[in-house]
């Protein structure tokens, strides 16, 4: 199980997971990432908040006091049009990564005689 | 970046918003457990769990959001400030210390600022110029320049190519009348091009143009904006309206704004010089000009400009009758062009710049002084520097956090000495020398504030970093379980200290050696004789006659010769006189005086020589020997005969001696002007002030004819000299006024002083220094001594144990005292020799300042290097004999 996520990935799960769900509490993008990863990915939850902060002073999301479900206070966070291009890039460049490490793993191990 | 700033100041807020959203997760968290059908405890743990660190969370938050060492600053400054209410004592030691040294420091730097740094208040003031000619054939031996003349500055006006404008300019007095009481203005004449050079607009009206200074022009005049305000009250229509001035009507065709001054002067009332160019010759110096260069011209291709012009000028005009060509060219004119606020400062610079560099060191040792207490209580919180660096608080955070405290200290010490300065500067405006030059620019304007804030922070750092580099280095951690303090190590604290106080010493010693040949320079300018006596009996009270009250010179003389009689008349009055200007009194009238018997034309050209117009009875007035011959008599003055005085020097010059002298005959340089006979020798003055050079001078009677172009002159602006017993006590002055109101009661009496006073004037400048290089070398004898005396205390304390065994061991008193005496007086005797090392290379910087005695008179090294040996050895004796008093037993129990 993959315990080190590597940097930047979490803010990419974010972006995403707000793209496909549309504003979100803190609780409800932590349970949706969780939920994703299938038990993939082994997330304090806490730390998605310096990450969530770090994405707000990007400008790449906007947070707005609301209601929640149960009736509760809680900040929603909403995609901007600066973290839609992000995502479109961050896509390209793990798109390209991602076949670029392929072909390396997938190359057959010569066998020695 | 600027709302991780922003941050900073809503932190509050900002940590209770984030505690919301975390407790809405963590209990949405909770809720989603107890729904799986958990216990509440257990879903609390579970939530807890999922969630991780709060704490880290909520830290790296915070981190995230403003700027980590914006933050620690803060925290530091908030440590600092508890840490230092702990000590209270010393904090204000330490500050007020502080503000003394950075308060002295903005004060003069404030004069430094507004007399030498800032630019003059016109616009591309770095343009303007002032003119001069340098003539080393003919120049008085006192000046080091003839000025302008009119048939220089006419060619120089019309055919240059390097200035944007150059115009002649005089001051003097002119008398109002008309409304109101009779007054004495300040009279500044200037040619049209003068004030437009300058680039300053009126604030009401128009300023000269061409037409104003054409001879013959209508009397047309600007005013001043204070003289606006007091005479006119701020009248909005004065311009247009008249104003009787020196017996003449005058158009008021503008007003100067507020800030407008002229130099370093405020004039009154400003008029045109109307010259006639048709009534020039080559000759008559003396002038002064300005000038403002083109745009990109430099003052070497000005001179080359102006050394071009000067045959031209010669050339352009006929000579003087009398004169050759040769005696011209033997003057050997030259362009003497320099920048005009070089030339307004003049010597004044050298000495601003030693009091600045003496106060900078005075604020050099009380940076030392607060490094010593600072070391003494960063000691002292050593154990808690340690425990927090076993903690593992890095020694870069210790660091910091002492430098920010040393830094806050500075700062508050900065503030205060604001304070200080503000009151200081006021005070030593008020003493300040009359001729101090600028004295109006002077404020505490940002250059000032921002001035004390760099020295304040550097203060800081300086004293801040001494004990840095002693307690927050990494070794630290090692020495904490050794506890206890071992004599090795306070050896090597001591050491540090020592450093201190031996620069403390060394700087000291430069301040007092500087202060004490100020003190040689003082003492030895009042054992100067001015060449008059008992100035202090001399009242002195100037007087001007006007041509509308006596039109005729002779007329003139016979008023000003009653009110003589009147004031000789008063009780108490053993002799009064008058001349055009008294000794030391700034008069100047120069010509060319031609001796007889030298060859005209060929052979040395004459020189110019300074004239004074006086009445009889002058010199017993003065006192003022006459060493051969007689003095003039009221026949010569009224009759107009051709007979002259000369000083004892001028004599032996041109002839050898008195008795040569004697009987010879001089002229003037002006076409019309006659041979005088001298008959009378007498004694030489310092006109120029103690610590001048003797002046050369020519007397000629009040009335005379043919002098100076005129068929008559007489000086109708006259001092009068009062030697009287009374001279200084209330009444003595009413009666003079009395007296001179009897014969005419619309005479104003200005410059009522005493010769007393003209002497202090030539004295002022030294006495300021003095003045200033005294309190700055008490205060750094006052600093270095506490620096002795705190080091001996501190290393008797520290060395309470060691003492204690020697004692123990059969010690005796006198050894005990003798082993740490030797200690003040090793670090004493090393200061003094660094001292004296660096006093002669620093007072060769204010040879000029001093007079009669040499940068390394042999005199003050001595006796400052015995006064700071002694001062320092009773500065350690005293700690020492504690030493002797220590109880062996106590001693051991202490620790």
């Amino acid at each position: 199980m993959a315990k080190e996520v590597l940097q930047g990935t979490l803010d990419l799960m974010v972006l995403r997971t707000l793209e496909t769900m549309g504003p979100q509490h803190g609780f409800g993008l932590a349970k949706r990432i969780l939920q994703v990863s299938e038990g993939i990915l082994d997330l304090n939850q806490g730390t998605l908040y310096p990450a969530l902060l770090r994405l707000e002073q990007r400008k790449w999301i906007k947070g707005k006091w609301g209601v929640s479900d149960a009736n509760r206070r809680a900040r929603f966070y909403e995609l901007t049009s600066r973290g839609r291009r992000q995502i479109e890039q961050e896509r390209e460049s793990w798109e390209l990564n991602v076949s670029l490490m392929e072909r390396f793993l997938r190359t057959p191990v010569p066998k020695e005689d | 970046m600027l709302s991780r700033l922003w941050n900073l100041f809503r932190r509050r807020r900002l940590d209770r918003e984030l505690d919301v959203e975390l407790t809405h997760h963590l209990e949405s968290l909770e809720a989603e457990y107890r729904a799986r059908g958990f216990s509440e405890p257990d879903a609390r743990t579970a939530a807890r769990r999922d969630f991780g660190g709060l704490v880290q969370v909520q830290e790296t938050y915070r981190d995230q959001r403003g700027i980590p060492m914006l933050e620690t600053l803060g925290q530091n400054v908030r440590f600092s400030l508890r840490s230092l209410r702990r000590t209270p004592a010393m904090t204000i030691a330490v500050i007020a210390t502080l503000a003394i040294g950075i308060g002295a420091n903005s004060a003069v730097f404030s004069v430094v600022n507004g007399i030498l740094i800032k630019p003059l208040p016109y616009a591309d003031s770095d343009r303007l110029i002032t003119v001069a000619h340098a003539a080393p054939g003919i120049q008085l031996s006192d000046s080091r320049d003839v000025g302008s003349s009119l048939f220089l500055y006419f060619i120089e006006r019309e055919q240059n190519r390097t200035f944007d404008g150059v115009g002649l300019f005089g001051e003097g007095t002119a008398t109002v009348t008309g409304t109101g009481e009779p007054e004495q203005v300040r009279r500044l004449f200037v040619t049209s091009d003068v004030l437009p050079l300058l680039r300053v607009q009126p604030l009401l009206g128009r300023i000269f143009s061409q037409t104003d200074d054409a001879p013959g022009s209508r009397n047309t005049v600007v005013l001043g904006y204070g003289y606006w305000q007091r005479r006119f009250g701020g009248d909005l229509s004065v311009v247009g309206k008249r104003l009787i001035m020196a017996d003449e009507s005058w158009d008021i065709i503008g007003v100067m704004p507020r800030q407008f001054r002229f130099l370093s002067q405020q004039p009154d009332v400003i008029s045109p010089s109307r010259f006639d160019r048709t009534q020039v010759m080559v000759g008559a110096y003396f002038r002064r000009s300005i000038a403002r260069l083109k745009t990109g011209v430099t003052l070497d291709q000005a001179s080359a400009d102006i050394r071009r012009l000067i045959p031209i000028a010669i050339d352009s005009f006929p000579l003087v009758p009398g004169s050759t060509r040769k005696q011209v060219e033997d003057a050997r004119l030259e362009p003497s062009l320099r920048p005009l606020k070089a030339d307004l400062v003049g010597d004044a610079a050298n000495t601003l710049w030693v009091v600045m560099g003496t106060i900078g060191i005075v604020l050099l040792i009380a940076c030392a002084n607060v490094a010593n207490l600072l070391l003494v209580r960063t000691e002292g919180r050593r154990q808690e520097l340690l425990i927090r660096a076993a903690l593992g608080a890095g020694w870069r955070r210790i660091g910091f956090e002492l430098l920010t405290e040393s830094a806050m200290l500075g700062l508050t010490g900065g503030i205060i000495g604001l304070g200080f300065a503000y009151f200081g500067l006021r005070a030593l405006l008020a003493s300040a020398p009359a001729n101090l030059p600028r004295v109006g620019d002077i404020t505490m304007d940002t250059t000032v504030l921002v001035f004390t804030l760099a020295v304040s922070l550097f203060s800081g750092l300086l004293f801040g970093v001494i004990p840095v580099v002693r307690y927050a280095k990494p070794k630290l951690a090692g020495t904490l379980p050794a506890g206890g303090r071992s004599i090795s190590g306070s050896r090597e604290r001591l050491r540090a200290r020592g450093v201190l106080v031996v620069a403390q010493v060394a700087m000291a010693m430069v301040l007092l050696v500087c202060a004490g040949l100020m003190i040689r320079t003082f003492q030895k300018l009042n054992d100067v004789h001015p060449g008059f006596a008992h100035a202090n009996e001399i009242q002195t009270v100037q007087l001007t006659i006007s041509p509308a009250s006596a039109p005729e010179p002779e007329q003139a003389v016979r008023r000003q010769y009653e009110i003589l009689s009147r004031i000789a008349a008063l009780p108490g009055v053993r002799s009064v006189a008058y001349t055009s200007a008294v000794p030391m009194g700034g008069g100047f009238n120069a010509d060319l005086i031609f001796p007889e018997g030298k060859p005209l034309g060929d052979g040395s050209p004459p020189k110019a020589r300074q004239l004074r117009f006086i009445s009889p009875g002058l010199f017993e007035t003065m006192g003022i020997p006459i060493v051969m011959g007689r003095d003039f008599s009221w026949t010569d003055v009224y009759e107009k005969r051709a007979v002259v005085l000369i000083t004892e020097n001028l004599a032996r010059l041109e002839w050898g001696s008195p008795q040569q002298a004697l009987g010879k005959r001089v002229r003037g340089s002006s076409p019309q002007d006659e041979w005088r006979e001298i008959v009378g020798v007498t004694g030489d003055i310092r006109d120029w002030g103690l610590s001048r050079p003797l002046t050369e001078l020519v007397y000629v009677p009040i009335l005379a004819e043919r002098i100076y172009n005129v068929p008559v002159w007489v000086s109708r602006s006259v001092t009068y000299a009062i030697r009287s017993s009374r001279t200084g006590t209330p009444g003595f002055l009413d009666e003079v006024r009395q007296a001179v109101w009897s014969v005419d009661s619309n005479l104003p009496l200005v410059n009522v002083r005493t010769m007393t006073d003209f002497v202090d004037d030539s004295m002022a400048r030294t006495s300021l220094t003095l003045v200033m290089l005294a309190i700055a070398g008490a205060m750094a004898l006052l600093l270095g001594l506490i620096g002795i005396y705190g080091a001996i205390s501190y290393a008797v304390t520290q060395r309470t144990k060691e003492v204690g065994i020697r004692i123990a061991l059969g010690a005796q008193n006198s050894e005990v005292r003798r082993m740490f005496l030797r200690h003040g007086l090793v670090m004493t005797a090393l200061g003094v020799g660094i001292g004296l090392g660096i006093a002669a290379v620093f007072t060769r910087w204010m040879s000029t300042l001093l007079f009669a005695v040499s940068p390394l008179d042999p005199v003050t090294f001595g006796a400052v290097s015995v006064v700071l040996t002694t001062a320092a050895a009773l500065a350690s004796y005293l700690p020492s004999r504690r030493a002797t008093r220590i109880d062996p037993i106590e001693s051991l129990r202490a620790e």
